[in-house]
């Protein structure tokens, strides 16, 4: 198929300045057993390809459901009357930018194939680890879920350019709530919103434990339904990974974006009270900050070999030692600002033009144990897995929520507390940052949900983390 | 696929008749064809065209069923052996399949067909007026237009047809960094005079945003929430409240409302208003919504939304909801406090335009945080005397639609949903502006 499609639209590429077509097919499989009921199978098979026109300064995309080649066609018509339209009153002479000509084949490890296991052997799977979840009347819900994707995409420039790539993703959830007296408590093993999410194969369910998880997270529900609200006042966090994920997401990732920073997101995702002038200089966090925009990772969910624009993916310093080095941005975001940064422009599938996004967005493991992190707050709260997240459109003023707590006195983990909440303004969070895990505390997760851009996209992000310390941070708990 | 009901109905028959004995298939088409217009620092940012197609073909068979989604063409002749050949799939890979127990299937034989046409402005003429209004401001935006179809077919014997066509333009003229009058102008004819008068409206508003802003400290303020503030806090009991799935398993967000008798103000009356509302009146399995759903009647929490599934699970009538049991065209009835007396009565506090990235900070107290967004004023005396910077609310909506509401306007404005993830959206919210007598600023 791949042949005939980069055949049609050689042969229909028009006399332009640059002239791309990328293919996107994605098949995916959800499965999912509930209150030990298996639920239907959704499959789905998302297909399409986009063209990209820019012509005499002008910039036109055309998406399309029809392969044929009366469909290529028409979306190289339509792009190519928008590139005609928006020449000249564009943000930018978008023939100025050197768009790349990539070449070459990209593929996630291949692992163990999803499809070695039957349909019927991975309900099976699934139903014996929520059956697990069942362990007490004030269990009211539990659920486990298999999620798998293979996305297979090509590149074609008009003139020559061809990058063709396949990735294969998993995605193991488990979940369970308790409830009493007017209360429920969720504790999920990979994160209420997916937060376990990778590329590969059936490993992937080893790494992620779902042996002996339904237990563990019935438990761990009832334990919160029994525990304390977290107290309010002013001290240490010791955010684990799967806090940490979302900590890095909100408050580097979206306001690293380059597109936001010139402005683009601002009629929807907002603006960044990052500006150009800090790229360089600004100290962001404490120097124990190391941040890496790094799409090269294999088992990361979102890596890749190219973006969307054909720029080649490699592992860059965004911060080092606390200091602001560089933007997320790809080609076209790096023309407008006159400023360097990384291959990540990327759209969520053929029908969206890309945009400036993250892809593996990590912190840099340090040197400190778990212990050593824990022996080093006086008082302080441990939190785990996020459940809440809001933060202000300049990604600046954020208040976070874990599903999980536990206080740390003198040095010593103590009793688990609910609800545990925490805020602050990014611009100065990170300069409180005063301790950061080594490798092993480190964990490489995701989220397949991050959206953005207009019309709306949501994208698949990686985030790796150690577990890290921020120093008189402002805690409070649940309740009204 | 400027009309796409012949090959709606055309493949649709194709696929109803792909039933073999002891079979039925469900199917239901979604496809659109779009024009995006980004717009930043008056100038174009981006310009796309999308025309999709996808049909979610459900096979049944006993108590098993099979489920898949395939984008296709758009185009009958190219469109029926492939949707054969899903068909053939999904029955070898029913073999594989668990028995479902809560499988229910809209069996009364039943056909709508609803048509919205609109006068749709070419993409050409978008551009011009946009970027002449847009001279000598910074104004950022989006422009989404064109025809939306949702079709429903079974081999049992339901059809259901449902066209609109719309576009809507949401912009912000910016003063400097998050200081900006959002805007939004939607419906299904284009009227320059229009465009022209909001634009106007929204320039006299940006001149307010240059006088120097305030930083309120944390704490009680009084607060008028306008609807598309209010819009943000209904999004949110929609996200999780209303449902009876996640009554019954005690995840809603109003669940202190259906265990402990909680209760709102007895001004708020919630509805799902499908009659009143954009959405189609059927979901996507076939099964045909009531006019009105009341969801909150006077304060009090009544009917749950009920998919097919939960219907079969809980043992109860289905409303037609979708499978996430969310409202579609949610209505907040309206007061007695005319708009143009909300500020007096405000008296002295915030006038919050929008509000931004909602969140529960304790789901089972139905506790939400945000931050306000836009043009948000102080206001002394109902008179407007600076443009605030951004704030976090944190509190429960048992306050601020409880014991704190004061008012609800007389006026309401009907919100259209602008999301395009994946399609068009063509959810809308109906809602009045609220009179808080308090609203707790905690960053």
């Amino acid at each position: 198929m791949l042949d005939t499609l980069q055949r049609e639209f050689k042969s229909l590429a028009p006399a332009v300045d640059f002239c791309a077509l990328r293919f996107v097919e994605e098949s995916s499989e959800y499965l999912a057993v509930r209150q030990d009921v298996p639920e239907p199978p959704k499959l789905a098979v998302n297909r399409g390809a986009m063209v990209t026109v820019i012509d005499r300064g002008g910039l036109g995309y055309a998406a399309t459901s029809d392969l044929s080649r009366a469909g290529l066609e028409r979306a190289i018509a339509k792009a190519r009357r928008y590139a005609a339209l928006t020449a000249g009153r564009g943000v930018l002479d978008y023939g100025s930018v050197a768009m790349p000509r990539p070449r070459g084949q990209y593929r996630s490890p291949t692992g163990r194939d999803p499809a070695s296991l039957s349909r019927r052997d991975k309900y099976e799977l699934l139903a014996a680890e929520a059956k697990n979840c069942r362990i007490d009347p004030r269990i009211v819900d539990w659920e486990a879920n298999l999620w798998t994707t293979t996305s297979k995409q090509a590149y074609f420039t008009a003139d020559g350019a061809e990058a063709v790539q396949e990735f294969h993703f998993v995605v193991p959830n488990l979940s369970a709530t308790a409830y009493a007296e007017g209360e429920s408590q969720t504790r999920t093993h990979g994160g209420r919103y997916n937060g376990f999410c990778r590329q590969g194969g059936l490993e992937i369910l080893e790494a992620f434990g779902l042996d002996g998880a339904g237990r563990q997270v019935a438990e761990a529900a009832l334990e919160l339904l029994a525990a304390p609200n977290c107290p309010s006042g002013r001290m240490d966090v010791l955010l684990m990974p799967d806090q940490m994920m979302l900590q890095i997401h909100e408050s580097i990732g979206h306001p690293l974006e380059l597109d936001r920073i010139l402005g683009d997101e601002r009629n929807f995702a907002g603006t960044s009270f990052v500006t150009l002038d800090m790229f360089g200089t600004y100290r962001y966090g404490s120097e124990l900050l190391d941040v890496t925009h790094d799409p090269t990772r294999p088992e990361q969910y979102a890596s890749y070999g190219w973006d969307d624009d054909g720029l080649a993916a490699e592992k860059r310093y965004l911060i080092r030692g606390g200091i602001l080095e560089r933007p997320l941005g790809g080609a076209i975001s790096q023309k407008r600002a006159g400023i360097e940064g990384v291959a990540n422009t990327r759209a969520c599938s053929w029908n969206r033009a890309p945009i400036d996004r993250m892809a593996n967005l990590n912190v840099e493991p340090g040197s400190s144990p778990l212990e050593e992190l824990v022996a080093s707050v006086d008082h302080g709260v441990m939190m785990r897995t996020n459940v809440s997240w809001s933060i202000d459109d300049s990604r600046n003023k954020f208040q976070f929520g874990c599903e999980w707590g536990r206080m740390i006195r003198n040095g010593r983990l103590a009793e688990v507390v609910k609800n545990p909440n925490y805020r602050g303004v990014s611009a100065t969070f990170w300069r409180s940052l005063a301790g950061v895990g080594d490798a092993s505390t480190f964990e490489v997760m995701g989220t397949p949900y991050c959206g953005k851009g207009e019309p709306n996209q949501v994208i698949r992000v990686g985030h790796a983390s150690p577990a890290c310390r921020f120093r008189d941070v402002d805690v409070f708990g649940g309740a009204a | 696929m400027s009309d796409m009901r012949p090959y709606f109905e055309e493949v649709a028959s194709h696929l109803d008749r792909l039933a073999r004995p002891g079979e039925a298939i469900l199917s239901a088409l979604s496809a659109e064809e779009s024009d995006f217009i980004r717009f930043n620092r008056s100038a174009v940012r981006q310009a796309t065209a999308v025309r999709q197609a996808a049909w979610t073909v459900s096979l049944i068979r006993g108590q098993k069923r099979l489920e898949a989604r395939l984008s296709v063409a758009g185009d009958a002749a190219a469109d029926r052996p492939v949707l054969a050949a899903l068909v053939s799939e999904l029955r070898a890979g029913l073999a594989d399949v668990p028995d479902d127990p809560f499988l229910l299937v809209e069996t009364a034989p039943a056909a709508s067909a609803a048509h919205r046409a609109g006068r749709l402005p070419d993409p050409a003429q978008v551009i011009d007026e946009v970027l002449a209004a847009a001279r000598g401001v910074d104004l950022v935006g989006f422009h989404a237009s064109g025809p939306v179809w949702k079709g429903f077919s079974s081999s049992v014997g339901v059809r259901h047809w449902h066209a609109v066509e719309s576009f809507g333009f949401g912009w912000c003229l910016y003063h400097d960094r998050d200081k900006a009058v959002k805007s939004t102008y939607a419906g299904a004819e284009w009227s320059s005079a229009a465009f022209e008068a909001r634009m106007r409206f929204a320039r006299e508003q940006l001149a307010r945003l240059g006088e120097k802003p305030l930083e309120l400290a944390p704490g009680p303020y009084r607060a008028f929430l306008a609807p598309a503030a209010m819009n943000e806090l209904l999004g949110m009991l929609s996200w999780a409240g209303f449902g009876l799935k996640s009554r019954n398993t005690k995840q809603s967000a109003l669940i202190r409302m259906a265990d402990q008798d909680a209760r709102l103000s007895p001004m708020v009356t919630i509805r799902e208003n499908t009659r009143e509302g954009i959405a189609s009146g059927f979901q996507s399995e076939g099964f045909v919504r009531p006019a009105q759903v009341a969801l909150i009647d006077a304060g009090r929490l009544a009917a749950p939304l009920v998919s097919p599934r939960s219907a079969r699970e809980y043992g109860v009538q289905t409303n037609g909801a979708n499978a996430a049991e969310t409202p579609e065209s949610l209505d907040l009835a309206p007061g007695t406090l005319a708009d143009s007396a909300a500020l007096e009565a405000l008296g002295t506090g915030i006038y919050v335009g929008n509000l931004w990235y909602l969140n529960f900070s304790d789901r089972s107290a139905c506790r939400l945080t945000g931050m306000t967004r836009f043009a948000s004023f102080w206001v002394e005396d109902g008179r407007i005397r600076a443009p605030l910077n951004v704030m976090r609310f944190d509190d429960t909506a048992y306050r601020m639609l409880g014991a704190s509401l004061e008012a609800l306007t007389r006026e309401r404005d009907l919100v259209p949903d602008t999301d395009t993830y994946g399609e068009r959206s063509t959810m809308s919210v109906r809602t009045p502006g609220a009179l808080l007598g308090e609203l707790t600023l905690t960053l």
